[in-house]
């Protein structure tokens, strides 16, 4: 029945024996651990009660901790790590964290408290410590009571610490082969298997034995298909493991993104290279979202409405896919086929994105339109990528997000700018031409003659943004933290 | 008889006004709060699942339940023909099925209930019933309701002075229509409920609910059985809102059916989605108006149609609408007025009470009203306001023939416009919107005034029970429910001032219906001014006892004992109040006691819709700044400056949080949170990922939020306090007309935008789109 899953609990080692490897960590808290302190509040990462830290040894063999979303991390994820639950935080008094939240009235229902204890706590003890904006931290953490004042007031008196040192207490751990857990589901009469590659090329055979199998990387999609969808998932294959993709790497001037990569590791480089990109993804989910979801999942999984395809799009980014031994490149629009459909052939996996650096010449923008500013899936992402010399539009890429069944370039658009002068003139045709592109369709989100409408005014915004520096051109964000 | 250890320190005494921290504040932070969820569940235990109706009206031709039965870890599946006595869980009309019984009347119906050992078994099986419909014709919006004139009751008509005749001889007159939007109460914590069996039939019930008296009555009902055999109790929720009011019913009901008919525990929690389309919302309203006004912005005649969407079934909705005509003056004294309010229903998940209850929609009318008086003169609009205010000779009269005999809008509106620079900042505004062609300001001060009492009179009474113990440990119950609001402490404080102890000598305990029985909702603000004082009541009671006893056993006079934070003196004697407790046990005085309060004063003729339906009204005043994107919609609430009347407040931490928690969930219902049903009746957003609630970042980066000092309530509440659990919500119509004036200002004032809420980006630059397409027209 394969392996059992280890991983330490607030210091302790717990052990998951015959476990449903799509049981979220969670429901195993919960359920099995009795450690009730997480709650559950929407089961899709979307609000942010389950807080909990994970902690994992880095290269340098010291723990990096990040706060996730418990309710959509699947328990095998967790092989190996460390778990910080809220039980985990007080002594014999409470935690400085805690004391804070007390001292400043931060809770009223008591209910997301937990989690948001914990997302304070990860601010604490990560890299940036309190320096890290309250706004961005808590972005991932609904309070329905407070209207959040007192919980930012706590957050602002809460000094940084050094991390939990876990180091020698995950080392006894280490596994020595890829962890294997296989199950039979007695509700769904069906059997389960999960599979965790250490490396690129135990991944590439597994996905070649198992073509049907579902890549799982920080679940915080998958999970959703769990949780909400309830789908029997027969086949997962885990690419948390492999270290081959979870690099980022220098490549002329631009970078290569292994699949695997988080958000969070990603974001800092992306921002250097295009600010406008890593203001986006600032606001791209939440903390918790951006410490366990990949770019390259959000490019796999071939949602139309994914924020990242658009502007890797309009950067001219290239997606590297790999089956067996065998790689191929292509542009990123090319991958995006349909609506549920990827030029990706059975057994083929995204092992990296290659986006190439910024010319000297390129207007670079990314707006990303939701009801609500943080934390919203987008009703519409537009990128412009634009280079303009001697007033002369040189070449343009333009793609959107939530326009169409699959993230798109508006080629009209394009080339009703190219070989123009960049100008109003100029944009307004090019925002005719773009009417020509999409046909938008209307959901919750948004209507289609919202969606039309705004696409235009984006590439308007984005000429007075370049025309009229001095111009405030966008709602300020959350100054606070 | 001194006692040592009492005398050697000062004692910092915290009673009512201290700002305490919530009850459960160290539980809360620590993990350790127990909600019904947390609780350690029976090796036993069954969970419910309810199979859910995938047609807003239908006939049901069948339903084959067979699969359903033979699905793995199934132990029950029941239906509307298991249940012993009434197939009911409403309120107050006998119309909501706790199992559907021949015909469904929205999505997300309760058509039964799978009893299963895990969750994941119940639901799995339910998903395997095969049910037919025969689709009936389904009303989902008010326009196909009102088309098909379909109504949950007889439209109500409010109205003093002959409207008709104001507005024709009014020297101006306008009129208008605006959509209010619902709101899901999201509350942190969904729906719950866990049902144990006991000996003879009897249940008792764990169970997330603002009512636990109403839960033990309708599960009796159901059950066909006493209220004596039905036991509700509820240590805390997280979070209610008004949704855990009539709401949690359905839950419990399913619950100890459930646990009756197996004679297991069971447990029925519906996960966030469920939740969201199972459970009532905020009405969504429909507001048309003709007002009449003189060039000075003065009203003199006022014609309002009120239309809200009540859902498929009655709960509560007369009583919202009801609340909804009354706040439909909010501040200002409306000379003839008429008030019609359409209450229609529709194949939706029926709407329920909701922080407010009406008020806040009736109140967002009344504003709109004010703006558009505003833009039609030219006048600022906090000037057009302050000339409506009630005041003055003649001028202080309601719709509904209640004096008002409180009013402090006047002073509230003056002192907030002076500390947040009002005039000022109008005129920087200006300056800005000028320069600037993309992005646009708005600034807006808006009043509330808004009525303390439940509207159906009955239903101002609460019970409170204190045991004091001999070691002078008092264990404090009543009938009053913890969501978050802070009530456990502030009734803690209340007792403990009484007997001057500390706060944390008194043990605030679980509601529970054999306890105190029969009591009200804890809703409609009143939950501290009813146990507060009926706390209060059977604290003096055993007090007075005491005072009895100490005057005989250490001989003086009554009036000569007296409690302190350093013991309680008789003459000259000071005893601790523990010793005191421990000698009043041995000279064999009862040391338990309930208290009861009724709210005096009031009464309410439904029929002519005239009377005194509230003891008093709460205050508060609040001025929004907003800035607008004119090219995609967006919108960011910069700053809010809020002065609120909260009386002398019990505990101005809590109060605050109150205040401010209000404002932002308000902000939230008239800007982010939009509710969308598609043409079938099926709601599309019905989880975080597509409803969206405020989150850290949208809460104004300036908030300057101050309880207005010399506040006293002229009623004689508790420590003359004033109730704010609901009021601070509705300040945040000053957002909604912060931002309709940032779009105003688009083309320059010249026409009134028509800007419905939730202001989405998307309406806001609709509306955007509007006033520039209206002002070209205009020729300008």
């Amino acid at each position: 029945m394969g392996q059992t899953v280890r991983f330490l609990l607030n210091g302790q080692v717990v052990e998951a024996r015959g476990v449903d490897p799509t049981r979220t960590l969670l429901e195993h808290l919960r359920g099995e651990l009795r450690r009730t302190g997480t709650k559950e509040g929407c089961a899709e990462g979307d609000c942010g009660s389950c807080t909990v830290l994970v902690g994992e040894l880095n290269d340098e063999g010291t723990a990096a901790w990040r706060a996730v979303n418990s309710c959509i991390q699947f328990v095998p994820m967790l092989d190996g790590k460390a778990v910080i639950t809220v039980e985990g935080l007080a002594g014999d008094t409470l935690h400085p964290v805690q004391a804070a939240m007390v001292e400043h009235h931060g809770s009223q229902c008591g209910f997301c408290t937990p989690g948001i204890v914990m997302s304070l706590y990860g601010r604490a003890v990560a890299a940036k410590g309190a320096d890290a904006p309250v706004n961005e931290v808590l972005a991932g953490n609904l309070c329905r009571c407070t209207g959040y004042g007192p919980i930012i007031a706590a957050a602002e008196a809460i000094p940084a610490e050094a991390a939990p040192d876990v180091a020698a207490a995950l080392a006894p751990l280490r596994r020595d082969e890829a962890l294997s857990l296989a199950y039979e589901d007695p509700i769904a009469g069906q059997a389960r298997r999960w599979m965790a590659p250490r490396n690129v090329e135990e991944l590439a055979a597994a996905y070649a034995n198992h073509p049907d199998a579902v890549i799982v990387a920080g679940a915080t999609d998958i999970g959703l298909w769990v949780t909400k969808q309830r789908r029997p998932l027969e086949t997962l294959i885990d690419i948390g493991r492999v270290e081959d993709l979870k690099r980022i790497e220098a490549v002329d001037g631009g970078l290569r993104i292994g699949a695997g990569v988080r958000y969070v590791d990603a974001v800092d480089s992306l921002a250097a290279l295009y600010p406008d990109l890593g203001k986006m993804m600032r606001r791209l989910g939440s903390t918790q979202v951006r410490n366990s979801g990949t770019i390259g999942g959000n490019i796999a999984n071939g949602s139309p409405i994914g924020d990242m395809p658009p502007a890797l799009i309009a950067a001219g980014a290239t997606l590297v896919l790999r089956r067996g031994d065998e790689r191929r490149e292509l542009p990123l629009e090319a991958f995006f086929i349909d609506y549920g459909k990827q030029d990706r052939a059975p057994g083929e996996f995204v092992e990296a994105v290659i986006v190439p650096p910024p010319g000297p010449d390129l207007l670079f923008k990314v707006f990303k339109l939701s009801k609500r500013f943080d934390q919203d899936i987008s009703a519409i992402c537009g990128a412009f990528a634009i280079e303009i010399r001697d007033e002369v539009v040189a070449s343009a890429r333009i793609a959107f997000g939530g326009m169409a069944g699959t993230p798109r370039r508006a080629t009209a658009c394009e080339a009703a700018l190219v070989g123009r002068l960049w100008n109003p003139t100029t944009i307004k045709t090019a925002v005719e031409a773009l009417a020509g592109d999409f046909t938008p369709l209307s959901d919750a989100r948004a209507s289609a003659a919202y969606r039309a409408l705004t696409a235009g005014n984006m590439l308007r915004k984005a000429y007075i943004e370049s025309a009229r520096p001095d111009l405030e051109t966008r709602v300020p964000e959350a100054a606070h933290g | 008889m001194a006692d040592a250890s009492s005398m050697a320190e000062p004692v910092v005494f915290q009673g009512v006004h201290a700002s305490l921290p919530h009850d459960s504040a160290l539980r809360h932070v620590s993990g350790a709060a127990i909600y019904v969820d947390d609780l350690p569940e029976p090796a036993d235990l069954l969970h419910v699942h309810l199979g859910m109706s995938k047609r807003a009206h239908a006939r049901i031709v069948s339903m084959d339940l067979t699969a359903v039965r033979a699905s793995p870890g199934v132990v029950a599946v029941l239906t509307a023909a298991d249940i012993p006595g009434e197939n009911d869980v409403s309120p107050v009309i006998h119309d909501d099925r706790l199992f559907a019984d021949g015909e469904v009347v929205c999505v997300g119906q309760s058509l039964f209930a799978v009893a299963a050992t895990s969750i994941a078994a119940a639901r799995a099986a339910a998903a395997k019933a095969v049910v037919e419909y025969e689709d009936l014709p389904a009303a989902i919006s008010i326009g196909q309701a009102r088309a098909a004139d379909l109504k949950i009751e007889a439209s109500q008509r409010m109205a003093r002075g002959d409207a008709a005749a104001a507005l024709a001889a009014s020297p101006r007159r306008l009129q208008g229509t605006m959509a209010i939007g619902g709101q899901d109460h999201f509350y942190l914590e969904g729906q719950v409920a866990l049902a144990t069996p006991r000996e003879g039939g009897d249940v008792h019930v764990w169970s997330s609910t603002q009512h636990p008296s109403e839960v033990q009555h309708l599960i009796a009902r159901v059950l066909a059985v006493p209220h004596t055999a039905v036991t509700v109790e509820v240590r805390r929720m997280g979070g209610g809102f008004g949704g855990k009011e009539t709401q949690a019913s359905l839950f419990a009901a399913a619950a100890s059916l459930v646990a009756v008919r197996t004679g297991r525990p069971a447990k029925c929690r519906p996960d966030r989605d469920e939740d969201m389309i199972m459970t009532g919302k905020r009405h969504d309203f429909e507001v048309a108006y003709d007002v009449g006004f003189d060039d000075e912005g003065r009203l003199t005649g006022l014609s309002l149609e009120l239309a809200s969407r009540c859902g498929s079934t009655t709960d509560l909705s007369p009583a919202i609408n009801d609340r909804a005509m009354f706040h439909a003056d909010n501040c200002y004294f409306l000379p003839a007025v008429e008030i019609l309010s359409h209450r229609f229903r529709t194949h939706t998940v029926s709407n329920t009470a909701f922080r407010g209850f009406g008020g806040p929609q009736g109140m967002a009318a009344i504003e709109r009203v004010m703006d558009a008086v505003a833009q039609a003169t030219g006048l600022d609009p906090l000037e057009v306001r302050l000339r409506n205010l009630y005041g003055g000779e003649g001028r202080n009269l309601t719709p509904y023939q209640q004096t008002v005999e409180d009013n402090v809008a006047p002073q509230l509106l003056a002192e907030l416009a002076a500390s947040c620079d009002y005039q000022a900042r109008l005129a920087a505004i200006d300056a800005y919107n000028a320069r600037s062609p993309v992005l646009k300001k708005g600034l807006a001060l808006t009043p509330v005034k808004f009525g303390i009492s439940f509207t159906t009179t009955h239903l101002n009474q609460a019970g409170a029970l204190i045991h004091l113990y001999a070691d002078g440990s008092i264990l404090l119950n009543h009938g009053g429910t913890e969501m978050g609001q802070g009530l456990f402490v502030k009734v803690a404080q209340i007792v403990a001032e009484a007997f001057q102890v500390p706060v944390d000598r008194v043990k605030v305990t679980s509601t529970v219906t054999d306890k105190v029985p029969n009591t009200s909702a804890t809703a409609a603000s009143s939950g501290t001014d009813l146990n507060g004082m009926a706390a209060l009541n059977a604290a003096n009671a055993i007090k007075a006892r005491l005072v009895e006893f100490a005057a005989r056993k250490w001989g003086c006079a009554e009036d000569e004992v007296v409690f302190a934070p350093e013991g309680v003196r008789a003459g000259a004697t000071l005893v601790s109040f523990a010793e005191l407790c421990r000698q009043a046990h041995m000279g064999r005085v009862s040391l338990s006691s309930t208290g009861y309060y009724a709210t005096p004063k009031i009464h309410y003729d439904r029929a002519t819709h005239t009377g005194r339906p509230f003891y008093y009204f709460a205050y508060g005043a609040a001025c929004s700044e907003v800035v607008v994107d004119t090219l995609t919609g967006e919108m960011k609430v910069t700053r809010a400056d809020i002065l609120h009347d909260a009386g002398r407040s019990l505990n101005p931490a809590i109060d605050l949080g109150q205040i401010e928690g209000g404002f932002v969930q308000g902000m939230g219902w008239l800007t982010t949170e939009e509710l969308v049903f598609g043409a079938d009746g099926r709601l599309l957003t019905h989880a975080p990922s597509t409803y969206k609630i405020p989150t850290c970042g949208d809460r104004p980066d300036v908030m300057n939020i101050r309880l207005w000092e010399p506040g006293r309530n002229v009623e004689a509440t508790v420590h003359r306090s004033k109730a704010v659990g609901e009021p601070p919500l509705m300040l945040a119509l000053s957002v909604l007309s912060a931002i309709n004036r940032a779009v105003a200002s688009a083309t320059h004032h010249k026409v009134f935008p028509n800007l419905d809420a939730p202001a989405t980006p998307e309406r806001i630059l609709m509306a955007v789109e509007d006033v520039k397409r209206r002002a070209a027209e205009l020729g300008a």
